[in-house]
């Protein structure tokens, strides 16, 4: 018998914290979807749309005996087009099969262009096609120009979506993380179990909320880091006002996977509740467009939304820099979801 | 302590639970003394996981009255979560954590009690202690079951049918945990459907039927209340028609009452009863086709109670 004073490695919080890691480190599924996925879909998404020097457009001139030469060496000379010259028949072929934008058919000192001006690479095709016929006859601009060409960091769509990803997976590791641990924990009795022992009811609920923690450092410095060194993310705000945005952000999720579990008894129960909630944020809360697209009458909703306000926050702060005073509005709406969340949690908690 | 008889570690009175229509436990009253095993033996839906869980803090009664080593629900719940030991009738503990990992984590919630170890090899599960708990077979995940609860080295303990689908070998290598445990002093409440684990490990048992005790004694007084040592059970083809009145006396021991189809009997005198059977049956002309003997047990006393078996299976 052992009554002695014992480590601080076999205080109740540190055994049920570390069950939270062993749980979650032996399962490799769960290591992949919470670190290694958001990584993939960001080096995805990035690839997918990165900025590109503009494409020239395909465009057909028709060929025809005894041509004139200064239309097709103008033609040759314009920018932004890339001229194909073909016979008739292919000309118009190539124009059906959206091989090339515009057929030009030149006809009696005339120029005739063929293009479907309901796509928009063909409107733009007839204009730089028009410029250089009429400059090769001749024509000059009254007026000169000057153009000075710019590319701005955080102006591309990867900067766009990766505090998007960043907020859907702070909310998916959240909802996901706890809701099918407790729910499964409830299932195989082991919850009943517990409460039938000397354990505090507040520090198994902890243990979660301090693993999660835990896991968030390692999940957002992955997904920034990678984001960042790859891409060239900016993060223009200051590192801490991020951290604090993404704490915040964790704890609020973490106490709504606590409200979604607080009762379900089946993991296909909490799975399908876990759905219903995520889904609508999935796709109003601005992840991989913007929120404002959807009508007004319907934004006070989508602004309420946890969703919504965590990834204005980080876009604000990653993109534009924002401080603190900045995102307050966003702040109070996550603070309130963890507080509510929490509450009406703890109230509801089935133990058995 | 001196002269003063130790209290009751368990004291039950009249202790109702319902749920809706179901009357689960009906007025039940029982008391566990210092030192035994005692035993709640009924057929499945009798109430007994209902009394157990009452007992353990998890079900609030209806109504009645729970002692538990002096105290009661609701004003000593921390210290009573401390003095006893549990083990629930289908606990499924973390799969990915290992044997030593899961009873260091029980250790941690009781103030005092032996040190994961050495519980990891009082239940002979030493061997397994770096064990994945998925990997463990049914007895051995009893055998963690019921370290978990010897843990918080408790005063008393509660098995919620500790051996339920175990095969032999794992059930009788469970019992002399339990007989072990029972043999430092600390007292037991088990519930079972299992007569030959109650004759076993009981010091005395309560046959509980709907909610009700309809029996209470040691396992050889209830058996001795039958008024007979043997049980004999017969079948005779194509017969519902038997003339029960006139076995009854020529052999004694009443009439035989019949059930699935086979007749039985309770006999003092076996050597005497079975001839004058298989005479009476000729009389009467019926074809035997059946025919056994036992030593009485708990078995028969439920039989006997109530008209039913104690398991469906």
């Amino acid at each position: 018998m052992t009554t002695s004073r014992r480590g601080w490695r076999d205080h109740p919080l540190v055994q049920l914290t570390l069950v939270r890691y062993r749980e979650f480190y032996r399962e490799p599924e769960a290591v992949f979807w919470v670190f290694i996925f958001p990584v993939l879909l960001t080096a995805g998404l990035g690839i997918a749309f990165r900025s590109r020097p503009p494409e020239r457009i395909p465009v057909a001139l028709v060929a025809q005996p005894g041509a004139d030469n200064a239309l097709a060496r103008g033609l040759a000379a314009a920018d932004g087009i890339r001229l194909r010259t073909l016979d008739d028949s292919a000309a118009a072929q190539a124009l059906r099969t959206g091989d090339v934008a515009l057929v030009i058919r030149p006809a009696d000192g005339a120029v005739e262009y063929r293009y479907d001006p309901e796509r928009p690479d063909a409107r733009e095709a007839r204009l730089r096609v028009d410029e250089a016929v009429q400059a090769a006859a001749g024509r000059a601009d009254p007026v000169r120009t000057n153009e000075e060409t710019i590319r701005e960091r955080g102006a591309r769509y990867v900067d766009f979506v990766v505090p998007g990803l960043l907020g859907m997976n702070l909310m998916g590791s959240g909802i996901w993380g706890l809701g099918f641990a407790i729910v499964d924990a409830r299932r195989k009795h082991l919850l009943k179990r517990l409460t039938a022992t000397p354990m505090s009811r507040p520090q198994f609920l902890a243990s979660f909320v301090l693993s999660r923690l835990t896991f968030l450092i390692v999940e957002v410095a992955l997904l920034v880091g990678f984001a960042v060194v790859a891409f060239g993310v900016p993060i223009r705000g200051s590192l801490l006002v991020l951290a604090g945005i993404c704490l915040l952000s964790a704890l609020a999720f973490a106490s709504l996977g606590l409200l979604l579990a607080a009762r379900p008894r089946t993991v296909e129960g909490v799975s399908g509740i876990m759905n219903v909630v995520m889904l609508p944020m999935w796709i109003f809360s601005g992840v991989f467009f913007s929120s404002s697209r959807f009508p007004d009458a319907v934004q006070p909703l989508i602004q309420a939304l946890p969703l919504t306000a965590v990834i204005d926050a980080l876009r604000a702060t990653m993109l534009r820099g924002a401080g603190v005073s900045e995102v307050l509005p966003e702040l109070a709406v996550i603070s309130a979801w963890l507080v509510v969340s929490f509450v009406l949690a703890v109230r509801l908690f089935r133990w058995r | 302590m001196s002269g003063s008889p130790t209290p009751s570690p368990l004291i039950l009175r009249q202790l109702r639970k319902a749920y809706g229509d179901v009357i689960a436990v009906d007025g039940l009253d029982l008391e566990v003394r210092p030192g035994e095993c005692f035993g709640l033996l009924g057929p499945n839906g009798a109430g007994k996981t209902t009394t157990i869980e009452i007992c353990e803090g998890l079900t609030e009664p209806d109504a009645g009255e729970v002692v538990i080593l002096g105290r009661r629900w609701g004003t000593d719940d921390r210290e009573l979560r401390e003095l006893l030991g549990i083990s629930l009738q289908e606990t499924q503990f973390a799969e990915k954590l290992t044997v030593a990992e899961t009873v260091r984590l029980f250790r941690s919630f009781y103030p005092r009690g032996p040190e994961a170890g050495e519980v990891i090899d009082l239940v002979q599960l030493g061997e397994k202690a770096g064990a994945r708990v998925g990997q463990l077979s049914g007895g051995q995940r009893q055998r963690l079951a019921l370290a978990c609860a010897l843990v918080g080295d408790p005063e008393l303990l509660f098995l919620d049918e500790p051996t339920t689908g175990l095969d032999p070998q794992s059930r009788r290598q469970l019992w002399e945990l339990i007989e072990r445990f029972r043999a430092g002093g600390r007292s037991i409440l088990l519930t079972t459907h299992y007569m030959e684990e109650a004759e076993r490990l009981c010091d005395r048992v309560a046959i509980v039927d709907h909610g009700r005790m309809i029996a209470e004694g040691t396992p050889r007084e209830l058996i001795a209340s039958l008024g007979a040592e043997h049980v004999l059970e017969f079948a005779v083809a194509g017969g519902e028609r038997l003339d029960t009145a006139a076995i009854a006396g020529v052999v004694g021991g009443g009439e035989p009452g019949r059930q699935d189809g086979v007749w039985r009997l309770q006999v003092s005198e076996l050597h005497e009863a079975m001839p004058a059977l298989l005479g009476e049956l000729r009389r009467q002309g019926v074809q035997l086709s059946e025919l056994r003997t036992h030593s009485a047990t708990l078995e028969d006393v439920f039989v006997t109670l109530t008209g039913r078996q104690l398991r469906d299976d």
